[in-house]
């Protein structure tokens, strides 16, 4: 009867997350987007439903499932439909490796994976399968070009983005998520790794799509680029894929370099919380502030100056962790 | 005691079904009716050209062959990275020889044009 106890913890486990990242990442995240974007430009925001407007994404999501569902005559069906499904759960993967906090009983994982940054790394990758199928099938000649920009955009910051997890891998010695974490009881990463945190955050924002890298569904060329043909709730689907990911870069950046869980006083879900919002922000923040990239001075940018700065910092840590700290 | 990978594939299991599950819902309760234009794949409003599914000129495919070189060298850096301290100085040695030939290779593309947008 062991195993049908496990069985069910991690039925119960996976339920909880996935409400929890719908939820509180998501509708709170897309509330969060529209109030900071308003006050960095002197807007309100919305503020009518509900208390200061805090219902409003509640309230779109409901409006989100009553919408018809639309279906072009030209689309590939099944590939049409798949690439709901495929992009959320690709986005959703990447939290099995995610460290919440710490109680008594251990810390709080969902599996602490003995190669949880690769699986990370292989998890935040998949999201462009799901892009490139809406693109693909939409037959669409937008979304067509924001599905093939963003595997351009994948092929380009997914090597940045493997280097500074190698890189940190190196300094804990390990490729879990939870042994990274305790790694960083002294020091967290960043003051050791400032350079590779930046490449992580800015490959980051790059895989996930946001501004200034944000080709894929760039409003003013692309109408919504990859998700163009797509209404209500699979509309909605696809805002939980992009959402989810960023939330789960955050979570990662803050596993990875920020210390996870720890922290003075509060408790450690507590601070792993304020940590990500405070990440969130700055994506937010970001986006906010620079114009968007041009295509080829997106993909430039990595080749020539992110890949050869990250092999570079992995060589100088690898030296001092391997040969001079001996 | 499930594996580790159990634990995936459960959460990926269920995961595709909480996430179909919204589809379900829409497919039950959101309206439907038949309006031919409705139908028609969107382009700026206007009837549209063609298909979308033509020959259209990828201009990274160079970018997309040098990152699968590169892919595979993070891979092999994985493994690299979790031992490198218990092999000392050597492992340090052998994985910069087996960089600075990754990064002549760059050198080379780039050096030739392959990174440049065509």
């Amino acid at each position: 009867m062991d195993w049908l106890w496990d069985v069910l913890r991690a039925l119960v486990g996976t339920i909880i997350i996935f409400s929890a990242v719908a939820f509180i990442a998501v509708m709170f995240g897309v509330l969060l987007e529209r109030k900071i974007s308003a006050w960095m430009q002197s807007r309100l925001g919305p503020k009518h439903v509900g208390p200061q407007g805090l219902l409003q994404t509640v309230a779109d999501t409901i409006k989100l499932l009553q919408k018809e569902n639309i279906v072009p005559n030209r689309a590939d069906r099944l590939i049409f439909a798949s690439a709901v499904v495929v992009v959320p759960l690709a986005a959703l993967l990447d939290y099995v490796v995610i460290p919440f906090g710490v109680t008594r009983s251990g810390p709080l994982i969902f599996r602490d994976l003995n190669i949880g940054v690769l699986y990370f790394a292989a998890t935040s990758s998949l999201v462009v399968i799901g892009i490139l199928m809406a693109g693909w099938g939409s037959n669409n000649k937008y979304a067509l070009l924001g599905g093939l920009r963003s595997a351009a955009q994948m092929v380009t910051y997914e090597i940045p983005i493997g280097l500074a997890l190698v890189t940190v891998a190196l300094m804990a010695g390990s490729l879990s998520t939870v042994t990274i974490v305790n790694g960083q009881a002294r020091l967290w990463y960043i003051v050791a790794q400032p350079v590779a945190f930046l490449i992580f955050l800015i490959a980051a924002i790059a895989e996930v799509n946001r501004v200034p890298f944000d080709l894929v569904e760039a409003e003013s060329e692309l109408v919504a680029g990859y998700f163009s043909e797509y209404s209500g709730m699979r509309f909605a689907l696809f805002q939980l894929g992009e959402y989810g990911e960023m939330f789960a870069m955050a979570a990662m950046a803050v596993t990875l370099f920020l210390g996870g869980w720890r922290g003075p006083v509060l408790p450690p879900v507590l601070w792993f919380v304020i940590k990500l919002y405070a990440l969130i922000f700055v994506f937010m923040w970001v986006r906010w502030t620079y114009p968007r990239f041009r295509i080829d001075q997106m993909l430039n940018f990595s080749w020539k100056i992110l890949i050869p700065v990250s092999v570079l910092n992995l060589v100088v840590t690898a030296f001092f962790v391997v040969v001079a700290h001996r | 005691m499930l594996l580790d990978w159990g634990y995936v594939a459960i959460f990926a299991l269920v995961g595709a079904g909480m996430v179909t599950l919204p589809l379900l819902i829409i497919w039950l309760i959101s309206p439907r009716s038949d309006y031919p234009q409705k139908f028609e794949t969107y382009e700026s409003g206007v009837p549209t050209i063609g298909q979308a599914w033509s020959q259209f000129h990828v201009r990274y495919y160079l970018f997309s062959l040098v990152f699968v070189v590169f892919d595979v060298e993070i891979i092999y850096l994985y493994p690299w990275a979790v031992v490198a301290r218990s092999l000392g100085t050597l492992a340090f040695w052998e994985m910069l020889v087996f960089l600075v030939i990754l990064v002549l290779g760059l050198a080379y593309a780039w050096r030739r044009g392959a990174l440049e947008w065509t």
